[in-house]
């Protein structure tokens, strides 16, 4: 075996992989015939896979609440890989012939699978990438998101950071759209300084490097946006770092599946989001009680947008019949369905208005989570929305 | 950007080498001895990250942790090569890719089975946590210091093991001539499981340290497979040295290149595109090194022709 044929087969080996994990795939289902079909791509392997599977199990445990048995989900996972996520996408629309779509964490994967989606008739309800260009002028009639557009968070992000006194931050994020969203979200609101810019890689894991550039830049404070187990690695590595500065970002830097494995080193961080567990009403309760008797774990932010995306599907299903597409679009832009957020309303984008809170991390007993400090934004629409043309 | 920086980006730079170092020794070892692709060496890495997450959670000691990543993934690394890999030595490479690559499914998904989706918790210890100040104003992580030193360590033994002892010395005759030194009355198989078991043990050992600054999760070790394979072709596959050279190599130009290239880039354009293209272009650079160094040495640096 000579080195050329080596390292030839060692690349066409690689592929062969990425092939053959394209074809494991999970599926639910009850076996209903002539009912609605749901296609769900998330994450449910790799590096975000925690992510995508609060999603599900959010989303899971909504349809099984709602009693409805003519619902039938199909499960696949897109290991956070915009090539495989577009071949499950054809699978749903071709063979599986799904009425709705949802499941996307990533904005990449989202950027590649909803476009084509909405273009071929099928709904799309985001419970979590909201790309900018989806929600300015490339929103459509078929495509819903229900968590957030992408800046908003990082938007309230910045204007605590203002309301905190900090004016010279230190900011990254990875480079991919809902990184790039994130920085310019954050600065969209942010009046202060910036000591610096850093754009990461996408699951990235050491940050010695970006760490050595906060310390070098004199800053006051630093904002990330890492999701996953990039924030895992970074808020280890940061504590490690003897910098001292506060350190302020969105909820996916510090969501309940990271906040057990950074344990002490995040307590005292001040985040922001658009839901947390102790949001005071009915719904939120019953949602985080029966969450965790049913999986014995706090739900997380990504499980409440599957849970409030299942639902809305659910509201709009007793209004109309999915095959009366026009009705059926009509009955999901009512959102007329009780969010565990508490108000919830879609803007003329399809993109949700609501309040954005600021959560401290705490410990309770031996479990690190959040609790709301203040209100951030309230009422907040994205900016997009006036580009949208709906 | 000050000097004092620099150093600190070239210290980050040698300790992921280091790193990748223990994960491609391992890697091109199998490869050079047996002739294998392993791609299953990133989930002995996983074992090695879960074994000593698991031990440091029952014990709290990060010491017992170390030798649970080393025996774990030793261990594993035993039992498949007994198991499975032992029946792919004389067949083709792409049936080793094919059967390696299920290891990595069978792996990933009864680590998940056992441990669950979510992240495990290691801790540095605390001996080992917070900065030292070294000559020159430098702070700098006393863990990564430790991690720099171990792999340096580990290098040097395997450098000894290999040059001066008997066991070596079947190593190398092993990669040299197998049929020849079978027929010298050597127990060519159970050389075979040592090396395997070597292998796995470095790389559980990498999984350890690694784990305890970043997370320790399911599919934890495949981009770091890539990674060390990326390291074996530039140093050349089958050699130690040229591992060494080559995670050092991929690691300093890696660090430097995320520091470097926005800046550099900055000097001429606007701040956002600048750490756009520079930080798209930084996580390039190992691959058009490796393609540079592929060009003027095809077989690697340390390659044999």
């Amino acid at each position: 075996m000579n080195f050329k044929t080596m390292v030839k087969l060692g690349c066409g080996a690689l592929g062969t992989a990425a092939a053959v994990m394209a074809l494991s795939t999970a599926a639910i289902s009850d076996g209903h015939g002539g009912a609605v079909k749901i296609g769900m791509i998330t994450t449910l392997t790799g590096g975000g896979a925690g992510l995508g599977i609060d999603i599900r199990d959010g989303f899971m445990l909504a349809v099984e609440q709602s009693g409805n048995d003519q619902i039938e989900v199909v499960v696949e996972d897109d290991q956070r890989k915009p090539e495989i996520a577009v071949q499950l996408a054809d699978k749903l629309i071709q063979s599986e012939k799904v009425d709705i779509m949802t499941g996307i964490v990533w904005s990449n994967l989202a950027l590649a699978v909803v476009p084509s989606a909405t273009a071929q008739g099928k709904i799309y309800i985001s419970p979590n990438a909201g790309p900018t260009q989806l929600a300015g002028k490339g929103c459509h009639p078929n495509y819903f998101n229900v968590a957030w557009q992408n800046d908003n968070l990082h938007e309230a992000a910045g204007a605590y950071t203002n309301s905190a006194g900090l004016n010279n931050t230190f900011i990254l994020a990875p480079n991919y759209p809902a990184g790039q969203d994130a920085l310019k979200g954050f600065k969209r609101m942010y009046e202060g300084e910036l000591s610096g810019e850093i754009y990461t890689k996408l699951g990235q894991t050491d940050y010695a490097a970006e760490i050595a550039q906060i310390r070098a830049s004199g800053a006051d404070s630093v904002f990330f946006f890492l999701p996953g187990g990039m924030g895992i690695s970074f808020l280890k590595q940061y504590a490690d770092s003897g910098i001292d500065l506060p350190v302020v970002g969105p909820a996916f830097s510090f969501d309940q599946g990271i906040l057990q494995a950074v344990g002490a080193a995040a307590l005292g961080v001040k985040n922001t989001s658009q839901w947390s567990k102790d949001i005071d009403n009915a719904t939120n309760k019953a949602f985080v009680e029966s969450f965790e008797a049913k999986y014995g774990r706090l739900p997380s932010l990504y499980a409440s947008q599957g849970f409030d995306a299942a639902n809305l599907i659910v509201s709009a299903l007793a209004k109309a019949d999915v095959a009366d597409q026009e009705a059926f679009l009509a009955a999901l832009r009512e959102a007329d369905f009780a969010s565990v957020r508490g108000d919830f309303k879609f803007g003329n984008n399809q993109h949700p208005i609501q309040d954005i809170y600021v959560r401290e991390v705490i410990q309770e007993g031996d479990i690190f989570t959040n609790k709301i400090v203040s209100e951030g934004l309230s009422d907040h629409q994205d900016i997009y929305a006036a580009e949208c043309a709906l | 950007m000050s000097t004092i920086l620099l150093i600190e980006q070239l210290l980050n730079g040698l300790q992921f080498g280091v790193m990748l170092f223990l994960m491609a020794a391992g890697l091109t070892l199998i490869f050079g001895v047996m002739g294998l692709i392993n791609l299953a060496h990133g989930s002995l890495y996983m074992v090695g990250a879960f074994a000593a997450a698991g031990i440091a959670g029952l014990t709290g000691s990060f010491v017992l942790a170390l030798i649970a990543s080393l025996a774990a993934a030793a261990m594993f690394g035993a039992l498949i090569e007994l198991t499975v890999i032992r029946r792919l030595y004389k067949r083709d490479h792409l049936d080793q890719v094919l059967a390696t690559f299920a290891l990595i499914l069978v792996f990933s998904e009864g680590t998940r089975w056992a441990f669950g989706s979510f992240p495990l918790f290691l801790n540095i210890p605390p001996a080992l946590s917070g900065t030292v100040m070294l000559p020159g104003g430098i702070e700098y992580s006393l863990y990564r210091l430790t991690i720099i030193g171990i792999g340096l360590l580990v290098a040097a033994g395997l450098f000894l093991l290999i040059s001066k002892t008997r066991v070596g010395m079947r190593i190398r005759a092993g990669e040299n001539d197998r049929e020849m030194i079978s027929a010298l009355g050597v127990d060519i198989s159970v050389l075979y499981t040592l090396v395997f078991a070597l292998g796995a043990a470095l790389a559980g050992l990498s999984g350890a340290l690694v784990g305890a600054i970043q997370s320790v999760e399911v599919g934890m070790g495949e981009p770091v497979l890539i990674l060390a394979f990326v390291v074996i072709v530039i140093g050349g596959i089958g050699s130690i040295k040229g591992a060494l050279a080559g995670a050092l190599l991929v690691g300093v130009t890696d660090t430097m290149g995320r520091t470097l290239l926005p800046v550099i880039f900055g000097s001429f354009m606007e701040p956002s595109s600048a750490t756009t293209v520079g930080s798209a272009l930084a996580s390039m650079l190992i691959y058009i090194l490796m393609a540079g160094v592929l060009v003027f040495r095809p077989t690697g640096l340390f390659g044999k022709a």
